[in-house]
């Protein structure tokens, strides 16, 4: 059975492929890739790289820059692996064209805390989380956001917040306890 | 190959002083001490002490999320006597005097719990010794702990670095004493993995972020209809592309086959991927497209009828069927999958000259990897370096190193370290896909309900014929059906056949192998057969169909006390159980739902237990049980592989979509360890029995029988 997609209720994030079309527009008119320098505020420090505009953000991050902690999942912002926090917001890297990220705060999780300190990582550590870890820095960056907004989210608000990131290992009912852990740590 | 030096670099050993090495034989047979020389070191030792008093720990089982990073060395040191925090581990390269290091089959912990024990006890012995000899006092004064040996009647000791040299001199006792797991100060307890802190900081290592020096990046064009050549290519827009290298054609080895692909190679992932996106491949798909599911699908079930190669044979089915006063048939229909870990297959290999690879991979086996190379490429096993990072998930895909060999073909026409990203697209259009299993039901019941005939009849196409391009084997019907036989349920006149059906796409091993399929049809028709005999589903499987004690009717009985079987519950609410018993090991769930319009079901309450007889790490076993639930909820309501027009309509997680935090309830894991010699696995058999329970849970709360997945919770 295949379930068409709009009628699939438990499919809530329908989102276009962005990337795959920006790329696609791009190559279908031609243009050469061009280049610019682009100045990126990345945790507080800034970077003068010489880029494509079209470029996501995720790999200027992970390529250019180097921190590798931002991940690669889908390149549709169907996963949440690359999130990253954009002027406080949570965004999906790989569909973030660098051009809209110019002149902007960006975090990512190497920036989130000094030491592993931060109340989420806590709680991540203290009830053991992550599997294979990799979609977890995008969870925590997802996390992050919610807790900020709503120092204490229901299972339901926790549902909703964090609906926009996969875990194939299967930590949801973790990532759901430590969520409500890091709400205690950061209220104490 | 590796000299002193080179190892000592690797391995971030210092290499100053000596060291006790102790590991095994490469024939497994014999322990044996890699001696004073330190140029021996690379002899198999699983256990190096150096004179400073560094412990290190060499680890065989690939970590994809399974903890195996650090329970494989607990069971070393646990004999050893070293905490956890006192030992530095290091991820093995498939270097031969290891054996096998391949993370697969739930086998990590049960297929080296002895092995791995005796090498640690044993060093533990020598070290003892070494100190009994320096005090000149009787073996049986001295105790080792935390690293440190103690003699009792005068409180004197000396560390492991200190008695290191001198042990290594010693003769390797070949059966040392294990200790009594009542004295554990590691295994069986909940103690913390060192890579989380790193995975919640961004910090642990995937294949995927690897960087060396001159690096550069390719993406790959390959046809997703499978089988296709490649006639030509234009790369003119490719070229045109800022930072485009180079495009180097070659092929993807995956099994026997060989398929065509062009590699862009280019100076950042974005550009490769774009000049990926802007060639203009032309394919000749051979008249593979023209492979649909649907059709295939059809001829699964025409085929039913055929008789198969009968796998299991015990009385005479077709007369006790025939003269059974009840009969029942059923058909199930499971469909292909794609693994998709959450991180692409990617691979970084680099060419030292023309002889010497190296390989930076997510992989489940370095030697796996190897032995995908060499069988592709000429360049001797020894001349290969294979560094295993953490995998981005695994669930069996990561056995097929097919990443590799592309990476390390595209590589050697560059004198450069080059990383390969496959695109999500990719990763779920290329498989080797679960294979699909369809299965024909049939049973005899007497008027009492008690079964007088059963056959379980799989038609499918296998996973060794498909993958080694060749026709079916004897040997494959025995993988295809996998488990069917040897259910402890007493089932007389027992006959199970396998019906092959060719098919052209690759199929391969996918968490919990071919049990991840047949379990649903098995569980689900003895659910069937309960129904007709007018029973209780749990009490049928107790008291009619396991009559004699077993390990299955423990865990059925654990999980009716458990779940509170024959508690009421509300109204519009259901209750389903189901095990199964499978070479990786045994686990069985009992699965509450509820609907208003027995249309629309809600899952309530999962309950799961696991036997394994043995258990290292608890919470680690509770975390792969959770996920392996998680991964069969979206195995039964999520997603399929579908062919139309040769290729996988399924791109990305878009149209195939897995279960998200909102839609995971609870779940309540349950451990049987009583010790004994048995130990079973824990990665894979969380997953076969959930779906299964779910349908029987779903039969009861609505009346509905569900025989084909995937199916949609909200219109059963």
């Amino acid at each position: 059975m295949d379930l068409p997609l709009s009628k699939n209720p438990c499919n809530p994030i329908q989102k276009k492929n962005k990337f795959e079309q920006s790329a696609v527009s791009i190559v279908n008119a031609k243009k050469i890739l061009l280049m610019a320098a682009i100045s990126l505020t990345v945790n507080k420090k800034q970077y003068h790289i010489d880029a494509d505009p079209e470029m996501p953000l995720l790999w200027a991050i992970r390529d250019i820059i180097g921190l590798k902690g931002t991940k690669f999942g889908c390149g549709m912002a169907q996963c949440g692996a690359c999130t990253v926090h954009l002027d406080g917001e949570a965004v999906r890297s790989c569909v973030t064209l660098l051009g809209r990220a110019e002149g902007q705060e960006i975090v990512t999780i190497e920036g989130i805390s000094e030491n592993t300190s931060h109340p989420l990582q806590k709680a991540w550590i203290e009830l053991q989380v992550p599997q294979c870890g990799y979609c977890q820095s995008g969870q925590i960056m997802s996390a992050a956001v919610l807790l900020r907004e709503n120092p204490h989210p229901t299972d339901q608000d926790i549902d909703e917040a964090m609906m926009g990131n996969l875990c194939r290992c299967g930590t949801y009912n973790r990532i759901r306890k430590a969520i409500h852990r890091a709400a205690e740590i950061m209220n104490t | 190959m590796l000299d002193r030096r080179h190892f000592l670099r690797l391995s971030g050993l210092s290499g100053l002083g000596l060291v006790l090495g102790l590991g095994w034989k490469p024939d497994g047979q014999e322990l044996i001490a890699t001696g004073s020389d330190i140029a021996t070191i690379r002899l198999s030792p699983y256990i190096i002490i150096e004179s400073p008093g560094t412990i290190t720990i060499m680890n065989p089982m690939p970590d994809m999320g399974q903890g195996t990073f650090q329970s494989v060395p607990a069971m070393i040191a646990e004999e050893l006597e070293v905490s956890l925090e006192q030992v530095k581990i290091i991820q093995t390269g498939g270097e031969k005097e290891f054996g096998g290091q391949t993370a697969g089959g739930s086998n990590s912990i049960r297929g080296h719990y002895q092995k791995l024990r005796t090498v640690g006890a044993a060093a533990r012995e020598m070290l003892i010794l070494a100190a009994a000899g320096r005090w000149k006092a009787a073996v049986t004064d001295c105790y080792a702990s935390d690293a440190v040996v103690y003699h009792k009647p005068t409180g004197k000791s000396f560390t492991y670095g200190e008695l290191a040299e001198d042990a290594g001199k010693l003769p390797v006792p070949q059966h040392p004493q294990l200790k009594d797991p009542k004295d554990f100060k590691i295994l069986g307890k909940n103690y913390p993995r060192p890579d989380v802190p790193l995975k919640v900081s961004g910090k642990a290592v995937y294949g995927i972020d690897v960087e060396l020096p001159g690096m550069l990046y390719a993406s790959v064009a390959h046809c997703p209809v499978f089988n296709s050549k490649l006639i030509s290519y234009d790369d003119s827009d490719t070229m045109r592309i800022k930072g485009v290298k180079k495009l180097v054609r070659f092929q993807r080895a995956l099994g026997a086959h060989k398929y065509d692909a062009v590699a862009v190679v280019a100076d950042t992932y974005w550009a490769a991927y774009k000049g990926k996106l802007a060639l203009k491949v032309k394919w000749d798909y051979q008249g593979n497209d023209r492979f649909d599911t649907e059709a295939y699908e059809q001829s699964l079930r025409d085929m039913a009828g055929k008789e198969g190669q009968v796998v299991h044979s015990e009385g005479d089915f077709e007369t006790a069927f025939h003269s059974a006063p009840v009969q029942l048939s059923s058909f199930y229909e499971l469909p292909m999958l794609s693994h998709s870990p959450m991180e692409p297959q990617n691979c970084t290999a680099q060419w030292h000259g023309k002889d010497q690879l190296e390989i930076w991979v997510s992989s489940q086996g370095a030697d796996r990897v190897k032995k995908d190379i060499t069988r592709n490429i000429e360049i001797p096993a020894e001349n290969i370096k294979v560094n295993i990072l953490f995998s981005g998930g695994g669930f069996g895909r990561r056995l097929y190193n097919d990443y590799a060999v592309e990476a390390a073909s595209i590589a050697r026409e560059l004198d450069v370290p080059v990383k390969m990203i496959w695109s999500r697209e990719e990763d779920t259009q290329l498989g080797p896909f679960r294979p699909p299993t369809f299965s024909a039901m049939k049973a005899g019941l007497a008027a009492d309900g008690k079964p007088l005939a059963f056959q379980h009849k799989v038609i499918s196409p296998s996973m060794g014929s498909t993958m080694e391009d060749k026709n079916d084997t004897s040997g494959e019907s025995s993988s295809m059906t996998e488990g069917i036989s040897t259910q402890a349920y007493e089932l007389p006149n027992m006959k199970n056949e396998y019906v092959f059906s060719q098919m052209h796409i690759p199929l391969a091993a996918w968490r919990s192998v071919t049990s991840s399929t047949l379990a649903f049809a098995h569980e689900c028709f003895i659910d069937e057969m309960a129904v007709k005999a007018g029973k209780d589903p749990m009490e049928y499987r107790l008291g009619t169909l396991l009559t004699k004690p077993s390990d299955t009717k423990r865990l059925l009985l654990k999980l009716k006390e458990v779940s509170g079987w024959e508690k009421p519950l509300p109204a519009g609410w259901g209750r389903g159980v189901a095990q199964y018993e499978f070479f990786a090991g045994l686990g069985g769930y009992v699965v509450e739902v509820s609907s208003t319009d027995r249309s629309s079901v809600r899952i309530e309450k999962i309950f799961m237990v696991i036997d394994l007889g043995t258990v290292v790490n608890p919470d680690t076993v509770a975390l792969q049980v959770e996920g392996a639930a998680t991964m069969a909820l979206t195995a039964a309501t999520k997603s399929a592989i579908i062919f139309k027009n040769g290729q996988s309509r399924q791109t990305n997680f878009h149209n195939y979509p897995l279960v998200r935090i909102n839609e995971m309830p609870e779940v309540e894991v349950h451990i049987i360890a009583e010790g004994g010699a048995k130990i079973r696995g824990v990665g894979e058999p969380g997953l076969p029995p959930f779906a299964p329970a779910l349908g029987n849970a779903i039969f009861a709360a609505t009346g509905k029988r569900i025989r084909k997945l995937p199916f949609n919770l909200n219109k059963v």
